[in-house]
This record gives C-alpha cells, sequence and structure tokens, in this order.
C-alpha cells in the first residue's frame, strides 16, 4: 500500500467541508470525490456523455491536463500514479472515448499500477439500446480492472468514485473504472460523497504469519546460494529502504525484475541488476543456480522466468505478496508470506537467526559480473551504438532522474544502460508491452514530479503511436527529452525474424519514417538530430538545457541488437550472448 | 559480449515441472485434474454472474456447470461451480475468486457434500405408461403431457441424470434441460464470511 493519504485527515477535513459548497448534481458529487481522495491532476479529453463532468470541473482546484488521445490519457495516468504511488486518474467520454482508454487500463492492470478511469456514458434510458456513442464500458473493462462500476444513480455516484478510488489504492494496487451515465452525472443530489473507503468485500493482508515467518528465515539462513529477488511490489509498497538495509545487513545478492528496477541501487556491490530475457548474464546465472530466492512482490511473468520448468529449480523458494493470487501461481513457494512488502521486510529481519554463510557464492556471483559484462562495440567508424546515447545520458544526469520509455530494443537498452538508484525512476510498459506508451508517460511524470529530470527513450515505431502527445507537451511546457534511438524499423520484431524467421523482415523496417526533429519543431518543441559519436554529449546537453520538450532525433546502428537474450520459454543460465549463441540453445 | 558459452557454464541439478513445482530430475510428474465444487456467496447486483464466468474463461479454467441462485440474505446470491482442474488450477481458482469484489466468500465444499442437479426431460408422448415406469425408476416425475410429449422431471447427481437420460433415449427425445449442480455442505456448517 502507497503511503498516499487516501482517507484525508480530519482536521483538513473539516476545514474543507467549511469552504466547499455544498454539491447538488452527480457531476460535483464526482469532482467532489475527487478532491476528498486529494486529486491534483486528471488527464482526458473533453466528450458528450461526459460533459457535465467537465462542466463541474470547471469550478474545482483539481488540474485537468487536455490530452490528445484517451490512450495518452490513461498512459499518463498511469505514469503519474507510478510516480507518485497515488491513484493518476484519467477520463473520457462514452464509446470511443472509453475504448480508446482501453489499453492504458489494460497496461495499469498488468503492472499494478493505480488508475481511476471516469467514462461518460449515455443516459441510463438509452444504455443497452446502441445509442450514438454507446459501448458497453464495464463489460469491455471488468477483465482488466480491479472492478468496474456502473454508477446508477445521482445520489451514490460519489460514493462509487470514492470507493473507486481507494480500491485503486489498497492492497495490491491497479486499475479501477467509474462508468458515468449522463443522466446520473447530470441528476440532481445533495448528498456528498464518504470517505474513500474500500469495499467491506476487499481484505488487505497487513502481515505475515509469524511462525511462517520464522520457517522462512530458517530456511534462508541456512542456504548456501541465497539472492533475493526485488520485484515491482516492492517500489509500490514503499518497501525499497527496507529492503536495502535486510540486503545489506544479512549480505545477501539482490536481483530485480525488470518493473523492480530501482528498488535496490544498481551501483551496489551486492547488485546483480535485473534478470529475464533480456536481463543481464550475471542475474540469470545466479537465478538459475542459487538454492533459496526470497522473491518479493512479483509475479514470476514468463520473460522472467522463462520456461518455469528450469527457472531456479534447485532453490527453494520464499514468496512475498500482498495478494495470495500471485502464491504457487507460476512457480510454486515453498513457504508462502502474504502480506505489504514492507511489512514483511521489517518481520523478515527481526527474525532472520544469522546472516548465510555465502562468502564463497558472493565471489561466485562477482565472477559472473568479471565474465559478463553489459558491454558492446564501439569502433570509431562504425554508426551510432544506442548503448552509447543511453550511457552518456545516464552519466549526466542526476540520481533521481525519471526514465520513461517505448517498447522494443530501445526500452531494453534504456534498461541496461542506465544506472538505476533510486525507486520510481524507471518507468515503463512491463507485462502489457504497451508500443506507444513513452510519449504520454513522460508527461505524466513529469507532472508528478516537476522537480525532477524527465527523459522518455523512444522507437521510432513506438513514438509513431502517439507522437501527437508531442502538443501537450508543449502546450504544458513542460521540461522532458525524448531521445527516439532510430533505426528505421520496429527493431524487436526485426531482431526476432532475424533470429528466428531466417532474416524474412515481413513489415518490420520503416524506411519512411519522418524526420523527427523537424517534427518536433512543427509541434513547437526543439528538435535535434545525432548521427555520430562526434557530438553526442553536446546534443544531449543542449536538449537538456532548453527549458520545454525536446526531441532528439538518434541515428542509431540500424544492425544493432539487444543481449544477452533468453529466447522465449528458455533456461534462463543459458541465455546467448550473440546471434551465433541463439543457434546453440 | 565476452564470457563462458552456454555449454561451458555452470549448472543447476533440480528440476520443475510446467506448473513451476520443484521435481525429482529423474520422475516424470504430473497433476491429474480433479473434480471440485466450489461455492461462493456472493452480492447479489447486476453484473455478479458475467464477472465470474468472465474469470473462469479468461484464466481457461475447465468448468463443469456454474449455477447461481438466492440465499435467505436478499442482498446475497450463492454459486455452486463445478470444475475438474489439476490441483494447482483448483487452487488458483478459488484464490481468484476471492480477489472479485462481489466475492464475500468462497469454499471448497468437501467430497460428501449433498450434491443435486435438476434436469427436465421432454419426450414422445406416443407410450405414457412405459416413460411413467421409467420416469419411477429414476424418482423421477411426469410434469406435463399432451398427446405428443411428456415431460419429466429428474432430480438426483450427474451420474443418476445422466443414467435417466439414457434409459429415456429409447422414446425419441425431444429436448432436454439441466440445471447444473446445486451443493451444500453436510451436517450443521454453513459458508459464511471467513470460514
Ligand atoms: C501496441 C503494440 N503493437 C505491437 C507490438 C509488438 N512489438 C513489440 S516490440 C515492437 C518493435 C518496436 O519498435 P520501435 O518502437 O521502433 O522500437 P525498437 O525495437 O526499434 O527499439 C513491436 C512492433 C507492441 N508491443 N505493442
Amino acid at each position: 500500500m502507497s503511503e498516499r493519504a487516501s482517507v484525508p485527515k480530519e482536521a483538513e477535513e473539516t476545514e474543507s467541508e467549511t469552504e466547499q459548497e455544498p454539491v447538488t448534481t452527480g457531476a460535483q458529487s464526482v469532482i467532489r470525490a475527487l478532491e476528498n481522495a486529494g486529486t491534483d491532476y486528471v488527464f482526458g479529453v473533453q466528450g458528450g456523455a461526459i460533459m457535465p463532468v467537465y462542466d463541474a470541473l470547471y469550478d474545482s482546484d483539481i488540474n485537468h491536463v487536455t490530452m490528445a488521445h484517451e490512450q495518452g490519457a490513461s498512459h499518463a495516468a498511469d505514469a503519474y500514479g507510478i510516480v507518485t504511488g497515488d491513484p493518476g486518474v484519467c477520463f473520457a467520454t462514452s464509446g470511443p472515448g472509453a475504448t480508446n482508454l482501453v489499453t492504458g487500463i489494460a497496461d495499469a492492470n498488468m503492472d499494478s499500477d493505480p488508475v481511476i478511469a471516469l467514462t461518460g456514458q449515455v443516459p441510463t434510458e438509452f444504455v443497452g439500446n446502441d445509442a450514438f456513442q454507446e459501448t458497453d464500458t464495464v463489460g469491455i473493462t471488468q477483465p482488466i480492472t480491479k472492478e468496474s462500476y456502473f454508477a446508477a444513480d445521482s445520489d451514490t455516484v460519489g460514493d462509487d468514485v470514492s470507493e473507486a478510488f481507494a480500491l485503486a489504492d489498497a492492497g495490491r494496487q491497479g486499475p479501477t473504472l467509474v462508468d458515468l451515465p449522463k443522466d446520473v452525472t447530470q441528476g440532481e443530489t445533495e448528498v456528498e460523497p464518504g470517505r474513500p473507503e474500500t469495499p467491506e468485500t476487499y481484505e488487505v493482508p497487513e502481515e505475515a504469519d509469524d511462525e511462517d515467518v520464522q520457517e522462512a528465515v530458517e530456511a534462508l539462513a541456512e542456504a548456501d546460494r541465497p539472492v533475493i529477488l526485488s520485484g515491482g511490489g516492492v517500489i509500490k509498497a514503499n518497501a525499497s529502504s527496507a529492503l536495502r538495509e535486510f540486503a545489506k545487513e544479512y549480505e545477501i545478492p539482490v536481483i530485480t525484475t525488470m518493473p523492480g528496477i530501482g528498488s535496490f541501487p544498481e551501483d551496489h556491490e551486492l547488485s546483480l541488476e535485473w534478470a529475464g530475457m533480456h536481463g543481464t548474464g550475471y542475474a540469470n546465472m545466479a537465478i538459475s543456480n542459487t538454492d533459496c530466492m526470497l522473491a518479493i512482490g512479483t509475479r514470476f511473468d514468463d520473460r522472467l522466468t522463462g520456461g518455469v520448468d528450469s527457472f531456479a529449480p534447485d532453490a527453494e523458494v520464499i514468496h512475498v505478496d500482498i495478494d495470495p493470487a500471485e502464491i504457487s501461481k507460476n512457480v510454486y513457494a515453498d513457504y508462502p508470506l502474504i502480506g505489504d512488502a514492507r511489512n514483511v521486510l521489517r518481520q523478515l529481519f527481526d527474525a532472520m537467526p544469522r546472516a548465510p554463510d555465502a562468502d564463497e557464492w558472493r565471489d561466485q556471483c562477482q565472477t559472473w559480473k568479471d565474465e559478463y559484462p553489459m558491454d558492446y562495440d564501439t569502433p570509431d567508424d562504425e554508426p551510432l551504438k544506442p548503448q552509447y546515447v543511453v550511457e552518456q545520458f545516464s552519466e549526466m544526469t542526476p540520481d533521481d532522474t525519471i526514465v520513461c520509455t517505448g517498447v522494443g530494443q530501445h526500452q531494453m537498452w534504456a534498461s541496461q544502460f542506465w544506472e538505476y538508484t533510486e525507486p520510481r525512476t524507471w518507468v515503463s510498459s512491463h507485462g502489457l508491452g504497451t508500443m506507444g506508451y513513452g510519449v504520454p508517460a513522460a508527461i505524466g511524470a513529469k507532472l508528478a514530479a516537476p522537480d525532477q529530470e524527465v527523459v522518455c527513450f523512444d522507437g521510432d515505431g513506438s513514438f509513431l503511436m502517439t507522437v501527437q502527445g508531442l502538443s501537450v507537451a508543449v502546450r504544458e511546457q513542460l521540461d522532458i527529452t525524448y531521445v527516439v534511438l532510430n533505426n528505421e524499423a520496429v527493431g524487436m520484431v526485426r531482431q526476432w525474424q532475424d533470429g528466428f524467421y531466417e532474416g524474412r523482415r515481413m513489415a518490420s523496417e520503416y524506411p519512411w519514417i519522418p524526420q523527427f526533429d523537424k517534427l518536433a519543431e512543427a509541434f513547437g518543441a526543439r528538435g535535434f538530430t545525432l548521427e555520430s559519436y562526434d557530438n553526442v554529449e553536446e546534443t544531449i546537453q543542449e536538449a537538456r538545457d532548453y527549458d520545454g520538450p525536446s526531441v532528439i532525433d538518434a541515428h542509431i546502428d540500424p544492425g544493432e541488437n539487444v543481449f544477452p537474450m533468453v529466447p522465449s520459454g528458455g533456461d534462463n543460465g543459458l541465455f546467448a550472448l550473440n546471434e551465433d549463441q541463439l543457434d546453440m540453445i | 559480449m565476452p564470457g563462458p558459452a552456454p555449454d561451458e557454464r555452470m549448472r543447476p541439478k533440480g528440476r520443475r515441472n510446467t506448473q513451476g513445482i520443484r521435481v525429482d530430475p529423474e520422475a516424470e510428474v504430473t497433476h491429474e485434474p480433479r473434480q471440485a465444487v466450489l461455492s461462493a456467496l456472493v452480492k447479489h447486483r447486476p453484473g455478479v454472474l458475467s464477472e465470474v464466468s468472465a474469470l473462469f474463461s479468461r484464466r481457461q479454467f475447465n468448468i463443469e456447470s456454474l449455477t447461481v441462485g438466492p440465499t435467505v440474505d436478499d442482498d446475497t446470491a450463492r454459486m455452486t461451480i463445478l470444475i475438474e482442474e489439476p490441483e494447482p488450477g483448483i487452487d488458483q481458482a478459488k484464490k481468484q475468486l476471492r480477489k472479485l469484489v462481489p466475492v464475500v466468500s468462497v469454499r471448497e465444499l468437501e467430497g460428501e457434500a449433498v450434491r443435486r442437479e435438476l434436469a427436465l426431460v421432454k419426450v414422445s408422448g406416443e407410450k405414457p405408461d412405459d416413460v411413467n415406469a421409467v420416469a419411477d425408476m429414476y424418482d423421477g416425475q411426469a410434469v406435463d403431457a399432451s398427446t405428443d410429449s411428456v415431460t419429466v422431471e429428474i432430480t438426483g447427481s450427474k451420474q443418476k441424470i445422466d443414467a435417466a437420460i439414457e434409459a429415456f433415449k429409447q422414446f425419441d427425445v425431444q429436448e432436454i434441460v439441466r440445471t447444473g449442480a446445486a451443493a451444500l455442505e453436510r451436517g450443521p456448517k454453513t459458508l459464511e464470511k471467513d470460514v
């Protein structure tokens, strides 16, 4: 659970109550519910069915950010939720507005990001009649939310929103949706929404059972080859500092999952960085050979595990998760600990009898680090390597710089070659792998953390999918640096075609893409081009210095591929270091 | 990138099966499916049935039958769900069900739970006496008759109903409707919150 005060403090509440005008419509009650929950920003697009809600927003102090596309609204809200820990809110009208939100909601659901979507709906009397701009939004979104509400009554609509807000934030975070028929929001009511509370049937486990904790620590202390696997849940539970204390005290090497990037500092000697399909060789060697894994806040996604039959096959697994349904879903847990990661880490810290005797194992991990360094070829005459651009940028920026990405090779390079040390600085689409995530996510991230530097590494394909979001960044004068790692291809697909489809590059090469620097200028942003090693630092610096959105169109070596690689369903320990090794495994 | 090639690396000895359970590296291990009766109390409100059935289809749980009806409490409905899955699947089904917001509680009923299903079978009305005789054999009774058809009601276990339907085939079965199982735990236990 985040540290956000989902229930306003008593004092604040009474204070604000005296200031506020009483509500007179359902729409005002909706906005009041958001205000009560502490909403600062809403990302959305206007439309017929949502208009009453916007009208009520007119009188509110909540900031509205008009997006260029509703997909961007849901991604911006998602990124806002990742960076702040508080739910991000997005609005859309009925029908096409609501369906455009769907990708972002599904994305939030896969990554357990707190998002609240409020959608307009045709008036209740038309629902089910295929009225203009009607879709069954609740039906469409039910499988991709924690809960989708259909607001049926002006008197209760505020409570629906309050509950949706609390639910998005409670326990394992995730998206919720409230569908708002126009007559319900227009309807008269004097009912103020109640405090944000989760539904009575929703139980959030807080602490793990003490006996279970005891058994788990005994197993961990006995281990010869222990590792900690830290997932995105550690960040969401604000447990990064508890993790750091635990790992350092008991000297256990830490691997993160990709969503867990930033939960443990990558420059620490115990860090093996992240494991999985394109994770580091040393993380994957350690995953493969560990005999006891303390996995926290991870759902053992297949991009992490490869084939589960070969995943950490020697390891006893201690699995800490707030969601009981994650226990033994993909990988069997010998020691399930259900509870909030921060609390459970405390419990583990206190119960641990001694540090595991693992000097040899740590040496082994260090050997793997030396054997499989993350590097790439940089002969001067070669076209620019994307890894170099990422690495340089990383070196030039403060630790708390937030990195957003699209999906593809550039996303992998941004995760591999940037050094992450702080939680909530890595904003990416993991479970759904949504191309087009980057442009709007950077907008949400910048508004969530105006004092932190924000950079978005995007691919030319991903960038084109949501490039219209640049207009929003320009209008809001957001100081974001977009770096398009331009390989004139949907490179990740091309890499797979070369590796697994005999180089038949069907529909993966994009030699017709626009000049992104000029496109940026057309939107009113600053545009830069990078073509060689000569001016990388200089260009990055100029773009960073520009006070507003800038786009660096970096023409990178189109032949560059992402390694190491564990092929889909493969064995983590058998990662390939180059194309040739793909044939060996 | 440097470093030892895949075949030169340190390798673990262990193995898991496809369900992620550590197993003897030498043995072949699979989990056989079994039948489970899940009983769930849910909030009685629109959309609950679709939420539950969508969960089962999305997660590819092999569902045999699902019935739903009111309980003593007007705000609560009770669902009986029969699934056939290997053990980890049954466990997942329970946990995923529990996660749904309108679900109040979920329990797997024990093997000896009282389980009943209802079927209505419409057969040709040419030999009403013979139809009645077969119905008697299965404790069924004719609930509607016309010159052309007889409709018989049968309640009981799935096996009993399967057998009755088999027997009725001799009379040219015209239509069948079955409810799927409804089930309750034997003895004084009831399904309440936190059991
Ligand atoms: C919306 C969407 N459509 C298709 C895909 C499939 N896909 C995954 S990676 C990828 C390539 C991305 O290309 P680009 O954004 O140019 O990045 P690159 O891999 O070249 O760095 C594609 C097409 C996806 N992940 N998302």
